[in-house]
């Protein structure tokens, strides 16, 4: 059983995210990359089908800069086989990302049993490399996956949609899986693992390796700044029991008015 | 010269931060007021390799540098400094047999250790003895085909969920340093007889006991070395765990510093965050310039450790400015609090707690600086 995790490294967190002075992209020379965090459910749950099938491999992918591979190492350290990086801009679009998987993918010469992924980055927000993924390989695809049981090839998966309620989805591998927080617990990469990972193969490509030209680029980044600063709070004093009533209809009134909430 | 970590270094830091936020800080508070033993993390700790960092791989070890246990000692002391207490005695207890001890001895000792998780304690202190450690009353008496261990411990970290003891004793107290021996005791043998827990001010989910062996029979094979060479084991331990033992200092002031940059930007007064008002930011300068000089004094003690150079003079710098830095800084973040730093709802006043031990424990501040006046001196 073959089975492909798409990884992408993302700024951690805490990170305080500044443009690059032309607004074609943010400064990332002092930035500490990690595995996105949705990634990690999906290489989670690819280790947990190999437990019960030990004869399957899990190949990570990564399309990105080659500065640190982070990602992929930790992912390995947590127990997947082998990794492959296709060498690209952080800021490459949607489309361009999942057709270079794709290339990624069929340069290993294995067909895939299941494509594993996060739900979305936690950078962009795009929420489609699965989808356009699943599409160019004319797979099935369920996204924001809570719940997985496989059985030989039929599988079953739960999706969670809005309000709280779970979709149930029966379907056929190969198929492409977009996992979210709750799927599992991802675990720790353990010191030995994160030795052995070490001597575990990673395969180099170029975008152009993998069929990937810069004609393919369906979103380009006009420009990158901050979001204005917040205004500050205002603050309404009450201590005249008198003003209440006139206040909580002022207050009401801003609501609907400038905060726009109600 | 190259200050920078190897990409494994980083990788092991990472792993042992993240294991530190994620287990340690969120039941960091809660074991503290209860006193809990924190086993399950000690055992989740272990699992992940980041215990038992001593022992070589000829026993089953990993075959960690002093510098990668430094570093790791460092990301778990930023979790809980009481609980990296427990967690370190593991080590503090184990390097006499890796110092020490014979191939068939640790063999015989270390390999459990890396097979299931064990939990092991170094007794060297005495009711009676701490600073002058030359002077240990604990008898060590030739039976026959068997050592007699009598004698009391005292401040005993881990002693009541210990697998293993080393124990320190005299065969001969007039003999001074040149009659102490070490001694691998099986906490289960008759006689052991175990005190209660103490009811600390800080690091109050490590288990601290006194140990009492009342004649206590110990197999001929389980000394460590010849008779009389306890004291030179001993010390070589304390030169191989002095930087440990700083790097927890170290991990506990990084978390102040990081906490007081953290609330000075939030808390406002006179109109304006208090991290714009001077009398704070020398205070957190004052942190920043002492965990820089005091991580750098630690991988130095470690690195020396690692090439084999004599590191008894670095060691003592590093173990008394780490300590001594961080009740200074420690103290500094409760005064940044203010009022809530005072209250136990806040982490601050844990910190300042758990400082204060490890300028005591593993040689005091007092005794660092007369290890560095003799090696000065001399």
């Amino acid at each position: 059983m073959n089975i492909f995790v798409c990884v992408k490294q993302v700024p951690d967190t805490e990170t305080k995210i500044t443009p690059t002075g032309d607004g074609s992209f943010i400064e990332t020379a002092s930035i500490k990359w990690i595995m996105n965090p949705y990634d990690e459910f999906a290489v989670e749950q690819a280790l947990l089908v190999k437990q019960l099938n030990p004869a399957a491999t899990v190949t990570v992918l990564r399309v990105g800069s080659v500065k640190d591979t982070e990602a992929l190492r930790t992912a390995m350290a947590m127990g997947a086989d082998d990794a492959a990086l296709v060498e690209a801009a952080d800021n490459l679009d949607s489309y361009s990302i999942a057709k270079a998987l794709k290339g990624a993918i069929q340069k290993t010469g294995k067909s895939p049993d299941l494509i594993l992924a996060g739900k979305q980055a936690i950078d962009d927000d795009a929420l489609q490399v699965p989808q356009i993924l699943a599409q160019m390989l004319n797979l099935p695809s369920v996204s924001v996956i809570v719940g997985f049981e496989l059985s030989g090839s039929a599988l079953k998966v739960r999706r969670e949609v809005e309000g709280g309620a779970l979709e149930v989805y029966e379907l056929a591998t190969p198929c492409v899986l977009a996992c979210n927080k709750g799927l599992n617990t991802p675990r720790y990469a353990s010191l030995p693992g994160i030795m052995k990972a070490k001597k575990k193969p990673m395969a180099q490509y170029s975008l152009a390796d993998v069929g990937v030209s810069e004609s393919d680029r369906r979103v380009k980044y006009s420009q990158f700044k901050l979001p204005p600063e917040k205004p500050p709070g205002k603050k309404f004093d009450a201590t005249d029991a008198g003003k209440q009533r006139e206040l909580v209809s002022q207050v009401v009134g801003l609501l609907r008015t400038e905060a726009k909430i109600i | 010269m190259d200050f920078s970590l190897s990409p494994e270094q980083n990788e092991i830091r990472e792993l042992a931060l993240k294991f530190a936020r994620n287990e340690m800080l969120p039941r960091a508070q809660e074991y503290d007021e209860a006193g809990t033993f924190p086993r399950e993390i000690f055992q989740k700790a272990w699992e992940l390799g980041l215990i038992n960092t001593c022992i070589p791989s000829a026993f089953g070890g990993s075959d960690f540098s002093s510098v990668d246990s430094v570093i790791i000692s460092e990301a778990l002391a930023y979790g809980c400094m009481g609980m990296n207490t427990s967690f370190m005695a593991n080590d503090l207890a184990l390097l006499p047999i890796v110092i020490g001890g014979s191939e068939a001895q640790k063999k015989t000792f270390l390999t459990p250790f890396t097979k299931e998780f064990r939990i092991a304690s170094f007794c060297l202190t005495e009711p009676g003895n701490g600073s002058d450690a030359g002077g240990i009353r604990t008898q060590i008496k030739d039976g026959g085909d068997h050592w007699l261990l009598t004698g009391e411990k005292m401040w005993i970290t881990n002693a009541g969920y210990a697998d293993l003891f080393v124990v320190y004793g005299t065969i001969d107290p007039t003999l001074k340093h040149k009659g102490i021996s070490a001694l691998v005791v099986d906490p289960k043998s008759p006689g052991v007889e175990l005190g209660k827990k103490e009811d600390k001010m800080g690091h109050r989910s490590s288990d601290t006991r006194a140990v009492r062996f009342n004649s206590v029979r110990v197999p001929k094979e389980n000394m460590l070395g010849n008779p009389g060479d306890g004291w030179g084991i001993a010390m070589s331990t304390l030169d191989h765990s002095r930087p440990l033992v700083a790097s927890s200092a170290l991990g506990g002031a990084q978390r102040a510093l990081d906490l007081s940059v953290q609330y000075s930007k939030e808390r406002t007064q006179f109109g304006v965050p208090i991290a714009k008002h001077q009398a704070i930011q020398f205070m957190i300068a004052e942190m920043g310039m002492k965990v820089e000089a005091a991580r750098l004094l630690i991988y130095k003690a470690a690195w020396l450790c690692d090439q084999g150079i004599r590191n008894t003079e670095i060691a003592s710098y590093a173990k008394a400015f780490a300590s001594d830095s961080c009740m200074q800084i420690t103290t500094d973040a409760v005064q940044i609090y203010g009022g809530y730093g005072y209250s136990k709802e806040y982490p601050v006043e844990k910190l300042m707690r758990d400082a204060k031990l490890i300028q005591i424990y593993e040689g005091t501040s007092q005794i660092q600086r007369l290890v560095m006046a003799r090696e000065l001196l001399k």
